[in-house]
C-alpha cells in the first residue's frame, strides 16, 4: 500500500514534527507499507494554473504525482487566519476533479488556539468530499502546548496519532474490498 | 436546416468520428505506428462510405497519443476515396489557427469532395496546440469567440474588412477559392461548457455536442438552453441543426461490449487525462438513459433513440476507435452499426 503523508506548510515546525512522529508510528506498525513523506516546505512548488497535473515540471509534478499514486493520503496542516495554507489548497488545485476516488485521506491539525478545532469539519473535509476522498473521520487536532522543542509532550496526542495511522490503514483496507466486492459485480 | 445541407424531411444523419489516437494500450500490446494509423482512419472513412453512413469526422489535436494535428489533410484524402460522406472536422482547434487559413482549407476540401465539406469548430478540450504555437490558455474564451465570429463573418460575406486582437486586420480581403455553393456549414463545438451552449444559441450557429457520459438529460439540459438562447436572440430554432457526438462499442453481447472496451476506456483516460474511468460509472452504460454508447446493437439502438426523443437532434456520430482499438474490431462494429443499428434509426426517425 502507498502512503503519503503530507505536511502541507511552509511556516513554522510544529505540523512537520507531528508529521514525522506520524510517519514513525505507519513504519514501525505497518512495516510493508511504502511510505513517502512531502513537505512542502522542501519543494518549490508553483500555483495551479488549470494545466493537467502531469504537465507540470519539477517539484510541482512531483508532488502532484506523488499523491496522485498514493492509496492513502495523510495531511497534516497548520491553521493560518481560521483556515489552510494557501500552499495546501494550492495542492488540491493542482489535482484533476474526483482526485482522490478511492483514495484514503486523513488528517491532523494543528494550531495555536483551540478556537480552530472545527475548521477541519468546516473547510477541509468539504473540499475532499467533493474530491471524492474517503475521510476518516476523526481527525488529530494538537494544540501548540502539546508540543515542547520539536518534541509532542502529551501522550494523549501520541495515542491519537497511533490511532489515526491505524484508522487510516484500517478504512484504506477495508474501502480497497469494498470496492472489490462491488467491481467483483460488475463483470467487466 | 438547408443553409447547413441537412435535409428537414430525411431521417437523422448518422455517422463515425475518429480523434487519431495512438494510445499504448495494454490490451492490444501491439503498438501501431503513426503512418499505420493515419492510413486506417482512411480506410475507416471509406468502410464507413461503402456502408452507407452520412458523415465522417477527423478531429484535431496537437500532442502526444495523437496523430491528427493535420484534419484537413486526412480529409482531402479521405474525399480522394469516397463520393457520397459528408467530410466534417471533429472538431478544429479554431482557437489556435487563422481563420483565415481554415477557411481557405476547408473551402479547398469542398471542391476537391464536390461540396462535402464542413468545419466544426471548437477549442480544443486538450491543450497541446495552445503552447506549441504560442497562445496563452488564458486568452481560452477570448481566442475562439474572435476567430468564431471571423470565420462565420468570412463565410457570409467577401471581401471582408475586419479588425481583432488575435490576427492582423484585414481590408477589403478576398480569400480563394470559395466552396463549392458560396458557403460552407459551420458547426460550434460545444463541451462541457452550458455557456458555450448558449454562446453557440445565441450566435444562432448549428450546435454539435460531445455527449460522452453520464445522463443523456444531462445533455438535453445543454440542448434546451442552446435553443433557449437561440429563441431569446431571435433565431428560429427550426433552422439551426444539433449534432451528438459520443463514444461507442457494439458486440452482439452487451455483456461481453462492457468486458471488452472497459480496458480501452480506461486507459484512454489514465493516458490522456490522468485519471481511471470510474467503474461504477461505466456500469451505468446498461442503461438507456446513460449516454455511453456500449452494448448490443439493440441496445445502441434504444439510447439513441432514447436521445432524439430527448435532443430531437438531426446528426449523431460516434467515435469507435477509443484507445487505439485493433482495426479488425473497428471493422466488426462498423458492420454491426450500419447493419443493425443506422437501419433501425433511420426508420423509426424517418418523417
Amino acid at each position: 500500500m502507498k502512503i503519503v503523508g503530507l505536511s502541507g506548510s511552509k511556516v513554522g515546525s510544529k505540523t512537520r514534527t507531528a508529521m514525522d512522529y506520524t510517519m514513525k508510528a505507519a513504519a514501525e506498525k505497518y512495516p510493508d507499507a511504502e511510505l513517502t513523506l512531502i513537505d512542502l516546505a522542501e519543494y518549490d512548488v508553483q500555483f495551479s494554473d488549470g494545466r493537467d497535473y502531469r504537465e507540470y515540471e519539477g517539484d510541482t509534478k512531483y508532488v502532484a504525482e506523488t499523491v496522485m499514486e498514493a492509496d492513502a493520503i495523510i495531511i497534516g496542516t497548520p491553521i493560518f487566519q481560521a483556515s489552510i495554507p494557501a500552499t495546501l489548497k494550492n495542492v488540491f488545485d493542482l489535482l484533476p476533479a474526483g482526485a482522490f476516488r478511492d483514495k484514503v485521506v486523513s488528517m491532523l491539525v494543528t494550531a495555536g488556539s483551540p478556537k480552530h478545532y472545527l475548521i477541519v469539519e468546516q473547510q477541509v473535509k468539504p473540499i475532499l468530499g467533493y474530491m471524492k476522498a474517503q475521510i476518516v473521520q476523526t481527525y488529530v487536532f494538537i494544540e501548540e502546548q502539546d508540543f515542547y522543542r520539536k518534541e509532542i509532550t502529551n501522550d494523549d496526542v501520541l495515542f491519537r496519532i497511533d490511532r489515526l495511522v491505524e484508522d487510516t490503514f484500517v478504512l484504506a483496507e477495508t474501502y480497497t474490498k469494498i470496492r472489490e466486492a462491488k467491481e467483483a459485480e460488475y463483470d467487466f | 436546416m438547408e443553409e447547413f445541407h441537412i435535409n428537414q424531411n430525411q431521417s437523422m444523419e448518422l455517422g463515425l468520428y475518429t480523434l487519431g489516437d495512438l494510445l499504448s494500450t495494454h490490451a492490444t500490446e501491439k503498438h501501431s505506428s503513426e503512418h499505420q494509423r493515419i492510413q486506417e482512419m482512411v480506410k475507416m472513412a471509406k468502410l464507413a462510405e461503402d456502408a452507407g453512413l452520412d458523415v465522417f469526422g477527423v478531429g484535431e489535436s496537437h500532442q502526444k497519443h495523437f496523430v491528427a494535428s493535420s484534419a484537413p489533410t486526412i480529409l482531402a484524402k479521405i474525399a480522394g476515396v469516397t463520393n457520397n460522406i459528408k467530410l466534417i472536422s471533429t472538431s478544429t482547434v479554431l482557437s489556435t489557427a487563422d481563420p483565415v487559413r481554415v477557411y481557405e482549407d476547408f473551402s479547398t476540401l469542398d471542391l476537391l469532395s464536390d461540396g462535402r465539406a464542413e468545419i466544426v469548430a471548437g477549442r480544443g478540450s486538450r491543450y497541446g496546440a495552445y503552447e506549441l504555437f504560442g497562445y496563452d490558455l488564458n486568452d481560452y474564451d477570448e481566442l475562439f469567440e474572435e476567430k468564431f465570429e471571423l470565420l462565420l463573418q468570412l463565410n457570409k460575406e467577401q471581401p471582408i474588412t475586419w479588425e481583432g486582437k488575435f490576427r492582423p486586420p484585414l481590408k477589403n480581403a478576398e480569400v480563394f477559392p470559395k466552396p463549392l455553393e458560396g458557403n460552407l456549414p459551420i458547426w460550434r463545438a460545444v463541451g462541457q461548457h452550458h455557456s458555450s451552449a448558449m454562446q453557440a444559441g445565441r450566435m444562432g450557429a448549428p450546435m454539435h455536442l460531445a455527449a460522452l457520459y453520464g445522463a443523456s438529460s444531462v445533455f438535453e439540459k445543454r440542448v434546451n438552453a442552446y435553443r433557449r438562447a437561440a429563441e431569446e436572440a431571435g433565431h428560429d430554432t427550426g433552422k439551426l441543426p444539433v449534432a451528438a457526438a459520443t463514444i461507442m462499442y457494439i458486440d452482439q453481447d452487451s455483456r461481453k461490449a462492457m468486458r471488452d472496451f472497459y480496458p480501452y476506456l480506461n486507459d484512454t483516460f489514465r493516458q490522456v487525462r490522468g485519471v481511471s474511468f470510474p467503474k461504477d460509472r461505466f456500469a451505468e452504460a446498461t442503461s438507456i438513459k446513460n449516454a455511453v454508447m456500449v452494448g448490443s446493437p439493440q441496445l445502441i439502438t434504444e439510447k439513441i433513440l432514447y436521445q432524439y426523443e430527448l435532443f430531437g437532434h438531426q446528426r449523431f456520430v460516434a467515435q469507435i476507435d477509443t484507445g487505439n482499438l485493433p482495426f479488425k474490431k473497428v471493422q466488426e462494429i462498423i458492420e454491426m452499426y450500419a447493419t443493425e443499428v443506422v437501419p433501425a434509426v433511420r426508420k423509426a426517425t424517418k418523417k
